[in-house]
């Protein structure tokens, strides 16, 4: 979901470059309160994972349509939403500056949709739903999804926005129409996305569940009866 | 680190190198729901070239370091694609990781972990790195 270069106009890429900045830098200063020894470099894994899984595009209608893992979800999950959007941010300005993926001029409105909208809307799912569903692997997969999925569409609104306030075609009014196409399309790449995240989640809370930021971080609404588990999970 | 950590750092990074050598060459090369979403109104040809209409898309311009050997996710004189695909992605995750970890290396809290800096439920910390 990457905005190439001419897409959008010069000033509003500008305006929302420095939004980005200034939503990055809030992450750094409330990301080092989570950000130790022990999770920064699970944090350069989750970056280096979520590159690798961007270059995955997977079908989706039967067309000639593809879609890939925006990773805002499973960074959110895994290191938390501050780290979270920086991680996915890493991963852009990677792709930007070395592989010719998002025009460089673009880079601050595909921060603003993947890195903090995309995890902002995964992390509020994802603190409302891990309060209200069960201490279950089937909790964490449904939580993931969920979240996932929603980041995705969220995500492409922020593109949609973007393209009211700056685009460079005239669409005649129809801005709706491009509302529509961008989301349905991005509810079927979301699906995509929800299921690597509930995948990948849930295999990392079979593995290390004391690696889960969101298991430890966000309490059961109801304290379970009071049975101490090791490590938190479920 | 703890002592168990860095078992699934390399487990993991092993999985991402997997994934963008070898699993990368099979993604889809159609373009994704951005940029089909922009192509309304154009028709394309099997290699999805606009040949006709108007859209959005047509805006498009070349980007500022399309000549950067390792653009569009391929590495500069390797003529196989297979190969010239795996090694832009091991180099990508490694870069990636390089990057990343450096820089939240260098953004960590460095205060002494044994005050309140342990927070809730986290095992007491071993103390070594």
């Amino acid at each position: 979901m990457h905005i190439s270069n001419g897409i959008i106009d010069g000033p509003v890429a500008a305006i929302f470059a420095a939004f980005a900045l200034a939503a990055l830098a809030f992450c750094v200063l409330r990301g080092r309160a989570d950000l130790d020894d022990r999770l920064a470099p699970m944090a350069g894994l989750v970056a280096a994972f979520i590159f690798a899984v961007q270059m995955l595009n997977f079908p989706i209608f039967t067309a000639g349509v593809s879609g890939h893992l925006l990773g805002g979800a499973l960074a959110a999950l895994l290191v938390g939403p501050w780290v979270g959007a920086l991680c996915v941010a890493v991963v852009l300005v990677v792709q930007a500056l070395v592989f010719g993926d998002g025009g460089v001029a673009m880079l601050g409105l595909n921060i603003t949709n993947m890195a903090i909208l995309g995890t902002a809307a995964a992390y509020l799912l994802i603190a409302l739903l891990l309060r209200v569903l069960p201490r279950t692997p089937a909790g964490l997969a449904v939580t993931a999804f969920v979240s996932a999925l929603v980041s995705v569409v969220v995500a492409s609104q922020g593109f949609v926005l973007q393209y009211w306030l700056g685009g460079t075609t005239d669409l005649g009014g129809n801005l709706g129409g491009l509302a529509g196409t961008m989301a349905v399309a991005h509810l079927l790449i979301g699906i995509g996305e929800g299921l690597i995240t509930a995948t990948t989640v849930v295999t990392v809370a079979k593995v290390r569940p004391d690696l889960v930021y969101a298991l430890r971080a966000l309490k059961p609404a109801v304290p379970a009866p009071a049975v101490p588990v090791a490590g938190g999970v479920r | 680190m703890s002592k168990r950590g860095w078992p699934f750092l390399l487990g993991g990074l092993l999985v991402a190198l997997l994934l963008a050598g070898v699993v990368s060459n099979y993604a889809s090369s159609h373009p994704d729901g951005l940029d089909s979403s922009l192509l309304k109104g154009c028709t394309v040809n099997a290699d999805d070239e606009i040949t006709g209409g108007t859209c959005p898309a047509q805006q498009a311009k070349d980007h500022e370091l399309a000549d950067s050997p390792l653009a569009d996710y391929g590495v500069r004189g390797i003529g196989n694609d297979f190969l010239s695909t795996g090694l832009s992605g091991v180099l990508g995750v490694l870069l990636t990781f390089a990057f990343g970890a450096g820089l939240f290396w260098l953004a960590r809290r460095r205060t002494p972990t044994g005050a309140a800096a342990t927070g809730a439920g986290a095992p007491p910390p071993t103390g070594d790195r």
